[in-house]
């Protein structure tokens, strides 16, 4: 059996079977409604529920997800993003160089608020320090750290400052780099980038490629670094992908029903495979046989060295007591795929098309 | 003398409070949007909402008022997804933006509909500013649509334009037209569709004695597309002069100009806000790089609609359009 050094780091000791499949979450995960009853608490100008409280709020939220991940038995654990509100205006905040003016329309009367960049961006106080180090001390387990990345930041905001949003996303992967050397310093070992809006505007891959070689610029190779890209056409950024400077991608594709599995079987997948093995739009935990089931797909792709299982996407729109059923079955799944490995009762040909009608 | 006409392609960002206060009565699901019979509680915060669009653009001083579209959760295809012979569908991409809507599937004949002409009734009811109405153009509007009735993409065209017109008769006064025609640029029609995109505008046009115009933008049309729009009996093509340049100029230069022009100067979807001086001067430099001696009417106005921007900001919009229509008037 062949090993997987970075990938393998993440083992843990005692692993009761011979073959290793890495399972671990995207990372947003349901907040407890007392959280939300807090922020609204906090938010209320008449009320005495002061920054402090709100604070030990997020701290006891992000413990117990923390600790949920835990329970689920996930090999690399997140804190289920309790301290973040939104995937962009949350970076916005604490980034130099932003402002904001209200929120903008998505659909219906779901609405964002959009940040302007109005002047050169900065990297002033970390981002992300504190939560990885309170999110370490609360678990045993490795801690992956999810930041969205340049693009999606560059392309959800609004340029008033740079002249095109190219130059917009190289300067903000410039703060991305310094933010991880932060993370890693602190003991970090595990980073995902999030880039959902290059499934949208498949076309500029080339600029997201670019944008991670300023990511990764002197991150020692130890670091693991995973891109995360969900509800696109990949057959648009596939095979150009594999040229990305990152061990792992990270793709949902249990929401299509593995219909896109075979963009990825030509040419050869070279990266490891971070697969969606759960939809995160069914309301309903599948079954263990299910997400058995689910995590063969990936070995159509990938050897078992190269795989890591994972959900589609974030879980937190789902219940709470749905995202915790599918974590677990997830977990007890990928556990009975490696002994089925272990005692060589799974046979699957790498690499061969789906056959029609399957 | 060129008259310079500060306006807008309308589709506002709803007031913030009206966002609030919308967002609990309808609630944010797929099933919410708008149908067209909603209760009086619902139409009273958009009668409130459209009061305020209206008096923002006369407090900054447009040359047309517009009714806003402020009930047009599904944008451009808000006509087809209130409409009885309609079902509504999946959520799909509008264009190229993190925009949504429903698929308006058609299943029946595009009757008379009423929609659009009770909004402009009511705000006739709040200004005696010169009216503009707003349309998708029929190409758009059944670009955007999914039809599952008339057959083929020529009929389905001619029935929304036919749909259209109707729906104008319906229209109080109003001193403009504006058809908004983003798809010609974004799916820009094959050989033989072009002209009969145009010939739609034309069944479209003839239901109005207001001045047309038919409006363009997410950058460049091709110049085939330019060339058929030019035959279609409007008084202005409009264009945007915001994403690209080079070839919306060179359109005009090979192939000449409507009488009056609309000019896509202010950026509908970046916050970053015009100085009037900078729009005026934009404009001075389209007019350098043409032929045509002169317009009659130059419409100064944003590119696209106004609703991907902050409420905020979109007031400030306004006030650069209605000042640089000043200066350019002084000017000229």
């Amino acid at each position: 059996m062949s090993t997987n050094e970075n990938r393998d780091q993440f083992r843990p000791d005692g692993h009761e079977n011979d073959h290793f499949l890495l399972t671990t979450v995207v990372g947003s995960y349901p907040k407890p409604k007392w959280l939300n009853r807090a922020k609204e608490l906090f938010e209320d100008p008449d009320h005495k529920f002061d920054a402090d409280d709100y604070d030990e709020a997020k701290d006891d939220a992000a413990r117990l997800i923390t600790q949920e991940h835990d329970r689920a038995g996930l090999d690399v654990v997140v804190d289920g993003e309790m301290r973040r509100n939104e995937m962009v205006e949350f970076f916005a905040h604490r980034i130099e160089g932003y402002e904001f003016n209200g929120p903008v329309k998505v659909w219906g009367h779901n609405y964002f608020d959009k940040p302007s960049v109005v002047s050169d961006v900065e990297y002033t106080d970390s981002w992300l320090v504190d939560e990885y180090e309170f999110t370490a001390s609360v678990t045993d387990r490795p801690v992956k750290v999810p930041i969205t990345g340049p693009y999606t930041l560059a392309n959800w905001s609004f340029n008033e400052a740079y002249d095109d949003d190219d130059e917009l996303t190289l300067a903000l992967a410039d703060l991305v780099n310094e933010e991880i050397e932060k993370l890693v310093e602190a003991g970090a070992r595990y980073i995902q980038i999030d880039e959902p809006a290059l499934a949208t505007t498949p076309d500029d891959h080339a600029i997201v490629g670019e944008a991670l070689e300023h990511i990764v610029a002197d991150i020692p190779e130890e670091v693991r670094i995973g891109l995360h890209v969900c509800y696109g056409d990949y057959s648009r950024i596939y095979p150009e992908i594999l040229e990305f400077p990152v061990d792992e991608f990270d793709l949902e594709l249990a929401n299509g029903d593995y219909d896109q599995l075979d963009v990825f079987k030509d040419p050869e997948f070279t990266a490891d495979l971070a697969l969606g093995v759960t939809d995160v739009h069914v309301a309903e935990a599948e079954s263990v046989e299910q997400i058995e089931e689910n995590i063969l797909k990936g070995l159509e792709v990938v050897p078992p060295e190269q795989l890591v299982v994972s959900p589609d996407c974030g879980v937190k729109l789902l219940p709470r007591e749905v995202a915790y059923g599918k974590m677990a079955n997830m977990v007890e799944a990928a556990r009975n795929v490696e002994a089925a490995l272990d005692e060589e009762r799974i046979d699957i040909e790498r690499g061969a098309p789906t056959a029609a009608g399957n | 003398m060129t008259d310079y006409v500060s306006t807008t392609p309308g589709l506002f960002p709803l007031p913030d409070w009206a966002k609030d206060d919308l967002s609990d009565l309808k609630g944010h699901q797929k099933h919410d949007l708008i149908s067209g019979d909603e209760g009086e509680e619902i139409e009273s915060v958009y009668e409130r909402a459209r009061a305020d669009v209206i008096e923002a653009q006369e407090a900054a001083g447009l040359d047309r008022v517009s009714e806003g579209q402020l009930r047009w959760d599904d944008m451009l295809a808000h006509p087809l997804a209130v409409h009885p012979a309609v079902d509504t569908q999946g959520i799909v991409r509008y264009y190229d933006n993190n925009n949504f809507y429903r698929d308006p599937v058609v299943e029946d004949d595009l009757e008379f509909s009423g929609d659009v002409g009770a909004e402009l009734e009511s705000a006739a009811d709040l200004t005696d500013s010169p009216l503009q109405a707003i349309l998708p153009g029929p190409y758009s509007l059944a670009d955007l649509a999914t039809d599952e009735h008339y057959g083929d993409d020529e009929t389905f065209l001619e029935a929304i334009a036919e749909f259209l017109a109707g729906e104008i008769e319906a229209f109080p006064d109003h001193e403009t037209l504006f058809l908004l025609e983003p798809s010609l640029v974004e799916n820009a029609p094959d050989d033989g569709l072009d002209e009969l995109a145009s010939e739609a505008i034309d069944t479209v046009a003839a239901a109005t004695d207001a001045d047309v115009v038919a409006h363009t933008f997410y950058g460049p049309l091709e110049e085939k597309v330019y060339a058929h729009l030019l035959d279609a009996d409007i008084d202005a093509v409009g264009v945007d002069f915001v994403t690209e340049q080079d070839q919306t100029l060179y359109n005009i230069q090979e192939y000449g100009a409507t009488d009056d022009i609309a000019l896509g100067l202010v950026d509908g979807q970046n916050t970053l806000v015009e100085d009037p001086e900078a729009v005026r001067d934009r404009a001075e430099w389209v007019f350098e790089n043409l032929p045509v001696s002169e317009f009659e009417t130059v419409y100064l106005t944003s590119n696209t609609e106004t609703f991907y921007l902050p409420y905020a900001t979109y007031e400030e919009k306004l006030e650069a359009l209605a000042g640089a229509a000043d200066l350019a008037e002084v000017k000229a």
